[in-house]
């Protein structure tokens, strides 16, 4: 395997709130190599945004990494200044947001706003801007695009408001690209054309993704390997169909189970009982335990994590366990 | 079959909602948008007591406008819904308690303001099902039933969970005892782990109540397991109804297999190349939409009849409906596609 653009080891990212520290991003490590794509799951407030912001240097008081290396291309990104990330965000690395409207100007063409993303970072004149601009477009899949170039955000769908950005996104040719749930809001006929796009311009391109989500079906059919979260941890990574198909974290296997093509029609769902933790109030120790069936004492310390090849996950008594064992 | 819920040609136009200037300015001639939304077009359907009936399709094609119409929050413009022979709505006003709605955001629609209990109490008070003395007993029922703690009923909604604001939305719905239950995306805004607990209270209380459902989702696999019919909406119009398990397996509406084909599934094989079937282009606008098929400027196999004439809804089999003039040739593919 290639030597990996982006290198990951415990991140830790927290939040020192006026209610106490919230440890929103508290253990994550991983790598990815070129043209990599990785699907990171978790619930709401898994932390599953605030690692992106961690990778882009954009997190903001009251939050602050305080524990980790970042390594992109070899350059460790948490002791750059502000001005030298600046120079590498949009250039080196890029993210598009969950909510297209919040991204782009409603002021601004989509050309005009594409000419200042080509500026940050590069001199190019008027015609040869268009030029990458419209080809970008065409490449998101957004017909005329030229003539489109004049258009207004307000003037745009959702699904191509979307487009735009990952255009955005794409124009300085990034080594890694963070999406941040960029099909969530749209519907589903538009989300699998976006998806496709996707997957065909990281193959083409050399780009690595990192793809936010909490659709397991949607990183299912989109990323080669995948991270899962829970309470600011990634809980289990590894290759996506083993790690489906195999999971050894009970709340991977927890989550997998619950989904309704799981259990014949109208049949009641494996369900996982209690409530998604406040990050405010984590109990010590493993933070799946109260909702945990395997849960015993020794999970009243934290689990680390243990690798078996491609393969890790943060739990003392993994799922599938005993097999391994007999085998 | 017979029919306990019927809807009978119902429509609903949304107008421009002008102020009286822009409506100045559009009599001088300005660019002012005076068309109306045709948000549901003509929709007639009849649910079996006891039955749950899947509403899907895309954003803004008219299933939230549907389930408010049959609910008798939004009056229809034409048209009319009736419960085991009477009307949901008289002169534009509901004058029947038998149906009721969950929506999609609990914390939306729960008052901040307002004790949990207080919220549940409300409605049966003022209708009569309970009284001052036996309300709290009545509350406590109900918060039993979707699984709250009785104890809670003194907390306000932003105390609880996104899933148990929900459970407390059904408990407020159910405690007006009704026969009908509109679900409007009733798990989207909650999390995974939490959506198979509340897909599991629906479950057992609508069997248990005997509950005729109106489930909306845009999730198809939810929609699929829950549903024991299902509709397929198109801009405003059912373009495809039957069985849960013909219309996913077996397609007979153009649209209705491009929308299944397009979810992306769960695929558990690395292997596999996975293909996406994606729908072409983006729905049209509902100020104006295309003439005969509303779908033939994306439907693969349209014809110059598709662009003419809309197509009405037919039966395909005894329990099975769908608007399109080339089903059969659908009906075919999906069979070419399954050998
Ligand atoms: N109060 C209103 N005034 C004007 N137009 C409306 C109103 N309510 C709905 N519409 C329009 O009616 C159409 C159907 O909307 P509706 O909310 O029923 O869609 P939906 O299928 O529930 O979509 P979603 O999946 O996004 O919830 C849309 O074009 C919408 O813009
Ligand atoms: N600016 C902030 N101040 C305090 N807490 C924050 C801030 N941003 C995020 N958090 C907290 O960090 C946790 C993780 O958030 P986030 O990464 O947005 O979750 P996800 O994207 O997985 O839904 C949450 O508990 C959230 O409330
Ligand atoms: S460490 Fe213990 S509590 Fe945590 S997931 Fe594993 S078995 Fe469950
Ligand atoms: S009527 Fe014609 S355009 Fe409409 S769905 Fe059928 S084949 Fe396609
Ligand atoms: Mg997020
Ligand atoms: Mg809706």
């Amino acid at each position: 395997m290639s030597a990996p653009v982006l290198s990951v080891r415990d991140l830790r990212t927290h939040f020192f709130t006026r209610a106490g520290v919230v440890k929103a991003v508290d253990g994550v490590s991983f790598d990815l190599a070129p043209g990599e794509i990785m699907g990171l799951v978790g619930e709401s407030g898994s932390g599953k945004t605030v690692t992106g912001f961690s990778l882009l240097g954009l997190v903001d008081e009251p939050g602050r990494i305080v524990e980790g290396s970042i390594k992109l291309n070899g350059t460790e990104l948490t002791t750059l200044s502000d001005v030298e990330l600046r120079a590498r965000r949009g250039r080196d690395i890029s993210m598009i947001f969950q909510d297209p409207i919040a991204t782009l100007n409603p002021m601004l063409t989509i050309g005009q706003q594409m000419k200042l993303a080509i500026d940050a970072h590069e001199r190019l004149g008027k015609r040869a801007a268009d030029a990458r601009a419209t080809e970008l477009l065409t490449q998101v899949g957004i017909p005329s695009a030229a003539a489109r170039l004049r258009a207004y955000p307000h003037e745009f769908s959702g699904g191509m408001r979307q487009r735009v950005a990952i255009a955005i996104a794409l124009l300085h040719r990034p080594a890694v690209i963070v999406a941040d749930e960029p099909t969530t809001a749209l519907d589903v006929s538009i989300q699998a054309q976006i998806l496709y796009q996707m997957r065909d311009l990281a193959a083409e391109t050399g780009t690595a993704l990192i793809w936010i989500s909490h659709d397991l079906a949607v990183v299912s059919s989109l990323a080669s390997k995948l991270a899962v979260m829970y309470a600011g941890r990634i809980v289990e990574q590894g290759p996506t169909a083993t790690l489906l198909r195999d999971p050894r974290h009970p709340y991977t296997a927890g989550l997998l189970a619950s989904l309704p093509a799981m259990a014949p029609p109208g049949a009641p769902l494996a369900q996982i009982p209690g409530t998604t933790p406040s990050l405010l109030s984590l109990p010590p120790g493993c933070p799946f335990a109260p909702r945990c069936d395997r849960a015993t004492a020794e999970c009243a310390a934290e689990p680390e994590i243990t690798f078996r090849g491609d393969r890790g996950w943060r739990c003392f008594h993994p799922v599938g366990q005993a097999e391994e064992v007999t085998a | 079959m017979s029919a306990f819920l019927s809807i009978d040609n119902v429509s609903r136009l949304f107008g421009p909602n002008l102020t009286t200037g822009e409506k100045i300015a559009a009599k001088l001639g300005a660019k002012v948008e005076t068309r109306s939304v045709r948000a549901v077009s003509d929709v007639s359907l009849t649910v079996a007591r006891g039955e749950t009936l899947g509403l899907v399709g895309e954003s803004g094609c008219g299933k939230s406008t549907l389930g408010r119409l049959i609910a008798g929050i939004l009056p229809p413009t034409a048209g009319t819904v009736m419960i085991d022979g009477a009307p949901v709505m008289e002169n534009g006003a509901k004058v029947t308690t038998r149906v009721q709605t969950v929506f999609q955001d609990p914390f939306a629609s729960l008052d901040p303001r307002m004790k949990v209990g207080d919220t549940v109490s409300e409605g049966p008070i003022a209708h009569g099902l309970t009284n001052k003395v036996k309300t709290k007993a009545y509350v406590a029922e109900w918060f039993e039933r979707v699984g709250l703690d009785p104890v809670w009923v003194d907390r306000y909604p932003h105390q609880f969970s996104g899933g148990q604001r929900q459970r407390i939305a059904i408990a407020r719905a159910l405690a007006m005892q009704p026969d009908v239950l509109i679900c409007d995306e009733p798990v989207a805004s909650l999390d995974v782990s939490i959506q198979a607990q509340i897909i599991n209270l629906f479950l057992e209380l609508t069997r248990d109540l005997g509950l005729t459902t109106i489930f909306i989702s845009h999730d198809l696999s939810v929609v699929q397991h829950v549903s024991d019919r299902v509709a397929v909406m198109y801009l405003g119009r059912i373009v495809e109804l039957g069985p849960v398990a013909e219309v996913f397996g077996k397609p007979a509406h153009p649209y209705t297999d491009a929308l299944f084909g397009s979810v992306p599934k769960l695929v558990l094989d690395a292997d596999e190349l996975v293909h996406f079937d994606t729908i072409e282009g983006e729905v049209p606008s509902p100020l104006s939409p295309p003439s005969g098929c509303y779908y033939h400027p994306r439907c693969p196999l349209a014809t110059q009849a598709c662009s003419d004439q809309q197509p009405l809804m037919q039966p395909v089999t005894e329990r099975r409906e769908v608007a399109c003039h080339h089903f059969e040739e659908q009906i075919a593919k999906g069979l070419d596609k399954a050998v």
